[in-house]
């Protein structure tokens, strides 16, 4: 019985959860165990939480513009910890333009505003490990 | 990775490793606890529990900072439900708990209870023993006091304590049976609202009718907890509990008991997962249920039939 975990955070100064809550509810009614972590959060956080729940999926939802730098920091920490395999998503209002940059990084898929959330599951379904 | 030999080495990684080993039920784990075993029986263990809302995973941060200030270090599972139409849960007991994130004398695990073969206190004891032979000093574990598994879960703990909340309901609520019963100690949260004193008293009151609390009187605290309020002084209960559960020899009692239940409850999943397998997901049962439903059948009969096949 290996459920997969998803751990949905929204790292930085930005208190607007509502996309966050949205996703995390359309996770656990597509079965998935969600855990909720809150706003305003370091990249440390995160990822010190996404290893003690030694989850499969981090998404991040971001919308105060500082996607460019915490995201990568999430993906370099779990790194550092030895959490290998983790599919980190992002989500949020960011631009078209970020999203190569984003993906080199090891940001797996980025969704951005107007995305059903059944494309989030079914992206996840897809690529977990 | 050798999960056992980090584990024991301090490796937050392999702890995070083995709980989900027992929690997926992963070919190795029984190896894992097995091995592990021997290190286990020092933590001390706190189970809470009372009903959604009543501030539970909030005091539970409070309680892991005030110990984290006494010098001991803080395991905690934190278990919340699984829906049962998905399958998925939510688990949200962590949002209250993200500032203690960055201490290495804390680790948190959060748990869904996934479903009745799941095999929930089984798992929840075995991430106890994890955390306890990676060497926390004080494990906590968290869980709503609905459902029988949940509270069979804290009520093995060696101190367990009931959070509850003023404005839920009267007095006849209170002497209800229920998970009052298993408190060591009675938390009142949320204690800046109206009705804690009406609370208190009908917690005094139903204390005072209980005839198993000569020895130790579940003691009432008062807290605020997103406040911090109180917190110090339920950390004194507990230890206070945990002291009189030393002299009086009844902790030993009490860990007997756990162990027994713990062996009860997994002889009891496998029994109800063979009898999941082998009886009701069988091209028979549906047949049998059909007969049942036309009253061709009744289900006494029928019971004994599958009981005495199974059970000679």
């Amino acid at each position: 019985m290996a459920n997969v975990k998803v751990l949905v955070a929204k790292p930085g100064l930005d208190g607007h959860d509502r996309g966050a809550k949205v996703v995390a509810r359309a996770l656990r009614d597509a079965g998935f165990e969600v855990i909720y972590t809150g706003i305003r959060l370091t990249p440390e956080q995160i990822a010190e939480a996404a290893l003690q729940d030694d989850v499969n999926v981090v998404a991040l939802s971001l919308l105060s513009g500082a996607h460019n730098t915490l995201f990568p920091k999430v993906v370099e920490l779990l790194k550092a910890k030895g959490m290998k395999n983790v599919l980190v998503i992002g989500g949020g209002v960011i631009p078209e333009a970020d999203i190569p940059g984003l993906k080199a990084a090891g940001i797996k898929e980025v969704f951005t505003p107007g995305t059903p959330t059944t494309k989030v599951v079914e992206f996840i379904k897809a690529n977990v490990k | 990775m050798n999960i056992v030999e980090d584990l024991l080495n301090h490796s937050r990684l392999a702890l995070a490793k083995g709980i989900t080993a027992v929690e997926n039920e992963y070919d190795n784990a029984v190896e894992i606890m097995t091995k592990i075993y021997p290190h286990t029986g020092n933590a001390y263990v706190i189970g809470i529990t009372g009903p959604p809302g009543a501030g539970k995973s909030t005091m539970t941060d409070g309680i892991a900072k005030e110990y984290r200030k006494r010098g001991k270090t803080v395991g905690i599972v934190a278990i919340d439900p699984t829906s049962p139409y998905s399958g998925g849960a939510i688990l949200g007991d962590r949002i209250r708990m993200m500032d203690l994130m960055g201490d290495d004398g804390i680790f948190i695990r959060s748990m869904a209870t996934r479903g009745s073969l799941g095999g929930l206190s089984q798992k929840a004891g075995d991430a106890v023993k994890l955390m306890d032979a990676f060497g926390m000093d004080v494990i906590i574990v968290e869980t709503v006091g609905v459902g029988q598994s949940e509270v069979d879960i804290v009520k093995t703990a060696d101190t367990t304590m009931v959070v509850v909340i003023p404005g839920m309901g009267d007095d006849i609520q209170a002497i209800k049976a229920g998970i009052l019963e298993i408190g060591d100690l009675i938390t009142i949260n949320k204690a800046d609202r109206e009705g804690t004193d009406k609370l208190n008293i009908e917690m005094e009151m139903m204390l005072e009718l209980n005839p198993e609390h000569v020895q130790w009187r579940p003691p009432i605290n008062r807290t605020i907890a997103s406040r911090g309020e109180g917190i110090e002084e339920v950390v004194n209960s507990i230890e206070e509990h945990h002291k009189y559960l030393v002299d009086s020899g009844k902790l030993a009692e009490i860990r007997k008991k756990r162990i027994k239940s713990e062996i009860t409850d997994m002889i009891n999943v496998r029994v109800n997962r063979y009898i999941d397998k082998n009886v009701v997901r069988t091209p028979d049962f549906e047949k049998t249920v059909t007969k049942l439903q036309s009253r061709e059948l009744d289900p006494y009969s029928v019971v004994d039939g599958i009981v005495g096949k199974v059970l000679k």
